[in-house]
């Protein structure tokens, strides 16, 4: 556990990294759902083009959306981006970047989905064997077939086991033909990609780098703020908690906790460990001795819970005070303002 | 074996340019990768055949170039190192000259592989150059198709095709132009090393002394940007943790300080104790509680922790009756 938790934390530290290693899966994820995926073209004219470019198309949107939800910097996004103004004015360029870098990471799964799709060819050939050219691929000069029946037999050039026009159009030529297409698209769209990407990425300092340095670590900063006020209320909670439950047993058992003073005045040093012990022992105890009492705090521990308002330590608030705390005296004493400087 | 795998880690993390040079090592196997899964697609048709081969052996070199160099981590280093105005620091061209060479040498490493890999495998210069073979040195052409030269010869790289059935034609034809390929992969490779061994010998007899001095600047300004965001990074963490105490403590309906004693001895709070009332920063009503969650959302708190950061600190001084300081204490 110790070594998940080394890593877990490693992982944690650079957020970045993370968010890198997210997006890498996805993209991974993408790939392999399009080897897994059995693709069924139709072959029938009316409906071809939708289920090519549907599979073309949808996923990609599918995956982009995927990678918002994943994200979990975007519900951050949108808090920074509802709140009221308060003390702290709103900067509309760390709401730009911080939609930017999201929007880039879910592209990438996306982008891999289609430039998949096209180098694997299968969509185009669905979507687009209907529009054919018979003459430039056929094997006899003249068909004799109408247009509709045309249609239709060319719509079945993707299904290989109910292609019946082997006499007519080689299919083999014909899909080899549009799978060239295909994957001439694909690289094109691979290229346009890289070539934004290298724009974007490796001529930007050239522009604006001071700016971009401060919307980095504005936007660094709310992240870190936000998990900073998650965690101060967590340990609060924590705190309030305890000293709430402690408060509650204390009011049942009618007895204060603090024997301290009481008991240290008169000790010895050489049984001073046992008494310790003793002590925290019975400290854990929280004053409830008998089953009568323990049974009392069961039963009002679901019935009759405590306010949620802790007294202060030192001030009680009804007349169940004993001896201990009627004396309050403040101690006045020298003190001296210190003040550090960095 | 996380010990290891850590140290190692540790190791690569403070050389930049063990790093730069696993990156490019890995973007070569990806290439050769993405050669072996591509389903090659010659279309055998005369006007086609030259465009889609040259195009597939050269768009993608072009493509993981540009992916070379966006990973690199010496481009941004480099960029903003001949972009940045001087200020109080003069810039050193010896140093973005040394950068952008390490960066070109590192981002061509996987376009000369996919070249190579695709002159020895062979099927790109087939399905190119198949139309330019003279037939007449290979017998079997088939000759009662009613097709002309030119379109026989553009379907020879189409294993498939019906024409070439009983006859070695295609498989000849194809062998001889898959030989030029492979000659020609094998001498760009033999030139690239030559030329590499060559420069990494004579290399030291020119200018040594000044190349360690840019190599070392290089370095650290890789490693004195690294630095700086790590700086920036723990810096917001400091920040926010002490404005979000700050606004906390803001939130407090008292500030009066009570030193409550017992008529015995001072009570003596456990360490528990402290820790808990340092948890709860004040607020112990569920109104308070919630006041400051809405506080939090409706009226965020400027941002300036200068109050907390220079809070006055309890120090009490022991003086003797002269007014020297005997001890002191925070």
């Amino acid at each position: 556990m110790d070594k998940f938790r080394m890593m877990f934390q490693f992982l944690q530290s650079n957020q970045e990294s993370f968010m890198n290693g997210i997006c890498g899966i996805m993209a991974l994820a993408s790939a392999q759902l399009y080897a897994s995926f059995e693709f069924n073209c139709p072959c029938m004219p009316e409906y071809n083009y939708t289920y090519g470019i549907g599979v073309l198309v949808i996923p990609a949107f599918w995956f982009f959306l995927l990678g918002f939800v994943l994200n979990n910097n975007v519900s951050m996004l949108v808090e920074e981006w509802r709140r009221p103004t308060g003390q702290r004015g709103k900067d509309p360029t760390i709401l730009r970047y911080m939609f930017i870098s999201i929007s880039q990471r879910s592209l990438i799964a996306p982008a891999v989905w289609i430039s998949v799709t096209l180098m694997d060819g299968e969509s185009f050939v669905c979507a687009y064997s209907v529009d054919l050219d018979v003459y430039q691929f056929g094997n006899a000069t003249e068909h004799g077939l109408s247009e509709e029946e045309l249609m239709r037999m060319l719509a079945k050039i993707p299904c290989k086991l109910i292609f019946d026009g082997q006499h007519i159009i080689s299919r083999e030529a014909a899909t080899r033909y549009i799978q060239c297409v295909s994957q001439a698209f694909g690289w094109l769209f691979l290229l346009l990609i890289t070539v934004i990407a290298f724009l974007i990425r490796a001529i930007r300092p050239c522009f604006t780098q001071a700016a971009f340095l401060k919307t980095k670590y504005w936007s660094h900063y709310v992240d870190i703020e936000r998990k900073m006020f998650d965690e101060t209320c967590t340990e609060h909670a924590k705190g309030f908690a305890k000293v709430c439950i402690q408060q509650y047993f204390e009011s049942i058992s009618g007895e204060m906790r603090s024997f301290h003073g009481h008991l240290r005045g008169d000790d010895s040093d050489d049984d001073d460990d046992d008494d310790e012990k003793h002590n925290n022992d019975e400290d854990k105890l929280l004053g409830i001795w008998a089953q009568d009492d323990m049974d009392k705090v069961l039963w009002n521990w679901h019935t009759c819970k405590p306010p949620l308002s802790l007294r202060k330590d030192g001030v009680s608030d009804d007349a169940k005070g004993d001896a201990n705390t009627q004396e309050i005296g403040l101690l006045k004493l020298e003190i001296i303002y210190y003040f550090t400087r960095y | 074996i996380m010990d290891r795998l850590k140290l190692v880690l540790q190791y690569f993390q403070s050389n930049s340019e063990s790093i730069s040079n696993g990156i490019c090592v890995i973007l070569a196997l990806i290439s050769v990768k993405l050669y072996t899964s591509f389903d090659f697609n010659c279309p055998c048709i005369p006007q086609y055949n030259k465009l889609y081969a040259l195009g597939v052996m050269f768009v993608p070199p072009v493509i993981l170039f540009l992916l070379g160099v966006m990973i690199n981590r010496h481009t941004g280093v480099m960029m903003e190192e001949w972009a940045r105005p001087p200020g109080k620091r003069t810039k050193n061209p010896a140093v973005i000259k040394y950068l952008f060479s390490a960066m070109m040498q590192r981002a061509l490493l996987a376009p000369m592989v996919w070249i190579l890999v695709t002159l020895l495998d062979g099927k790109c210069f087939i399905c190119a150059f198949s139309m330019s073979v003279d037939p007449k040195h290979f017998t079997g052409l088939p000759n009662n198709t009613g097709l002309d030269l030119v379109k026989i010869m553009a379907k020879v790289p189409c294993k498939e095709d019906i024409i070439f059935r009983n006859t070695t034609f295609r498989k000849a034809v194809t062998r001889y132009v898959r030989c030029y390929s492979q000659a020609i992969g094998w001498s760009i490779l033999l030139l690239l090393i030559l030329v590499g061994a060559v420069a990494r010998v004579i290399k030291p007899c020119f200018n040594h002394a000044i190349f360690l001095q840019t190599r070392y600047w290089s370095n650290y300004l890789d490693i004195e940007q690294k630095l700086f965001d790590e700086t920036c990074v723990l810096h917001a963490r400091e920040f926010a943790r002490k404005c979000v105490v700050q606004f906390f403590e803001g939130m407090q309906d008292d500030a009066v300080l009570r030193l409550p004693l017992s008529h015995t001895l001072p009570s003596r709070k456990t360490q528990d104790e402290y820790e808990e009332e340092e948890r709860l920063h004040g607020i112990t009503r569920k109104e308070q509680v919630d006041h400051l969650l809405q506080t939090w959302y409706q009226c965020r708190p400027e941002l300036d922790v200068t109050k907390i950061a220079h809070r006055p600190t309890l120090c009490i001084t022991w003086e003797d009756y002269k007014g020297r300081t005997i001890y002191s204490d925070v």
